[in-house]
């Protein structure tokens, strides 16, 4: 590791618990979090010519306080006063400093947009520019987004403590969310101009890690970690050095990352034996059992149905049902899966999304009926928004059309 | 999500507003792009030169070429674009409801930007 990538490291370590210190002591979480991105900055600037203080921890501390300081002191005379206290040592903050944070930021006040941008300043410890980076929209943009966030959580009267106990288990419920839905940003990159979102994984790996350090026996905080390090696992199998997709029944598996596949593995067997069952433990039981196939057709399709069912009973939704026809499919074959896709269709947000064409197209191929296939490919390419997407889709609506006519290849 | 609205317009329509007229289509539209810099919706937009300024390149006689102005003769001309990113598809149309344009006789198309990402399939 560079000497930048361990201070980097470091910072972003630091930050949350930097940012709970000082809400703790001076209330605003809103001019808090200004101060401390201001010494993430100082200290990225100082710390490699100078050197890491002893306490880098301390050091933010003491530096934000003064900029906090500073700031108010030309805001508000009057409140000179309490300056003096701000330049206390700081006392170390607890470890559920940084749920309380997390919690904050996820705070149902905002829309999920603005928890991840928050999320990934306040408690990823990222700058504003490299949030923008990731979500490909204009510095100004992000930070105007940031600011109204904070904005919205001070109307809000949210304060930094733990929710009451009555609305924990939904505030967790979003926090869980929100770092699903980092991951997956990160996730459905490809390669090429991408890199930066692809940092979001790592990230939302990073925090999740840190979530279960703290609540080690919440099942569903283990069941998250255990899925975003199993799907993780295919990183690489999972598009070609074009950005361009390969399912999971054609993915090279010598290629996926065994490790992660073990860790992941280890966490939802220890998990699903000791904790009320969730459904990001249930899907990544799933994931582990995909992992664990070594070639497609060792895929235990039977057991990923019965998770399926018990998923659907859960949390029932449109996606939930979708993968569950696919794997319907799998056990009772095309027909039976098509069957369960039409009563699906019912279903208004289903009918013109992409990925029921997709899987219908998939299960006509299998059940021997080409033309129709290739006709859902083409709808799912249209429905897409995606651009991989898209060329994956068209590609197979096009070899089918390939592989009927032959004459025309040889044109 | 990014929604890109191309907004058209007739070159002649505008041409033929009086100043009041004109500064009115301003003002809307200048509320429009301020309130999205505030909400941090915005990500990109522009308005663009005058048709007769174009060049339009295409096949002609077996050849690709450069040619002035757009090819078609439409009184609807693309006269500039807005890329927002907002959290659904309503909220986008809802943006181009507002834009004054469709009220003089233009339009404004909302379409889905592409991403580059994409979901294991």
């Amino acid at each position: 590791m560079t000497p930048d990538a361990r201070i980097e490291g470091l910072l972003r370590e630091a930050a949350p618990q930097a940012i709970a210190a000082l809400v703790r002591r001076h209330g605003s979480f809103d001019a808090c979090e200004d101060a401390v991105q201001e010494a993430l900055l100082a200290a990225a600037l100082q710390w490699p010519a100078e050197g890491v203080p002893d306490e880098p921890r301390a050091w933010l501390i003491t530096v934000a306080s003064r900029r906090l300081a500073d700031r108010r002191r030309a805001e508000e005379a009057r409140r000179r006063r309490e300056q003096a206290v701000a330049a206390e040592p700081a006392s170390a903050p607890g470890r559920d400093d940084t749920l309380t944070l997390l919690l904050l930021c996820c705070h149902p006040a905002l829309t999920p947009p603005s928890q991840i941008a928050l999320t990934l300043r306040a408690v990823a410890g990222l700058t504003t520019a490299q949030i923008a980076r990731a979500f490909l929209v204009p510095e100004a943009s992000m930070a105007q987004r940031i600011s109204r966030a904070k904005q919205a959580i001070r109307a809000a009267g949210a304060r930094f403590e733990p929710p009451p106990e009555r609305e924990r288990a939904d505030r967790m419920r979003a926090v869980l969310h929100v770092l699903y839905l980092i991951f997956n940003e990160g996730h459905t990159a490809t390669s090429g101009p991408d890199l930066q979102r692809r940092e979001l994984t790592n990230e939302a790996i990073r925090l999740t890690r840190g979530l279960h350090a703290l609540l080690p026996t919440d099942g569903e905080v283990a069941g998250l970690l255990a899925l975003m390090l199993l799907t993780d696992a295919r990183r690489k199998s999972r598009s070609r050095p074009d950005g361009s997709l390969v399912p999971l029944a054609e993915q090279d598996r010598t290629r996926w990352d065994a490790a992660a596949i073990g860790e992941g593995v280890a966490l939802v067997t220890d998990v699903l034996a000791r904790a009320p069952l969730g459904p990001y433990q249930l899907q990544a039981a799933i994931a582990a059992l995909h992992g664990e196939a070594k070639r497609a057709e060792d895929t235990d399709w039977p057991q990923i149905l019965h998770l399926y069912d018990l998923l659907e009973r859960l949390a029932p939704g449109p996606m939930v049902s979708l993968n569950r026809a696919v794997a319907v499919g799998e056990v009772h074959g095309p027909q039976a899966g098509l069957e369960l896709l039409d009563t699906l269709e019912a279903d208004k947000r289903l009918r013109r999304h992409h990925r029921l064409q997709a899987v219908r197209a998939h299960l006509l191929e299998r059940a021997g009926e080409p033309l129709a296939a290739q006709r859902g490919y083409l709808a799912a390419a249209r429905l897409t928004t995606s651009l991989p997407e898209r060329r994956y889709l068209e590609a197979r609506a096009a070899r089918i059309g390939s592989s009927r006519s032959p004459a025309r290849r040889t044109r | 999500m990014k929604y890109m609205l191309l907004i058209y317009n007739n070159p002649a329509t505008i041409e033929g507003l009086s100043e009041q007229e004109r500064a009115a289509v301003m003002g809307e539209v200048d509320a429009i792009m301020a309130e999205l810099a505030d909400t941090g919706e915005l990500v990109d937009g522009n308005g663009l030169a005058h048709p007769s300024t174009a060049k339009t390149v295409r096949l002609q006689g077996g050849a690709v070429a450069a040619t002035d102005g757009p090819f078609a003769e439409a009184k609807e001309q693309f006269a500039g674009y807005l890329t927002v990113d907002c959290e659904s598809e309503e909220r986008a149309v809802e943006i181009a409801l507002r834009w004054p344009d469709p009220r003089i006789g233009g339009a404004v198309e909302v379409r889905a930007v592409m991403d580059a990402a994409g979901a294991e399939m």
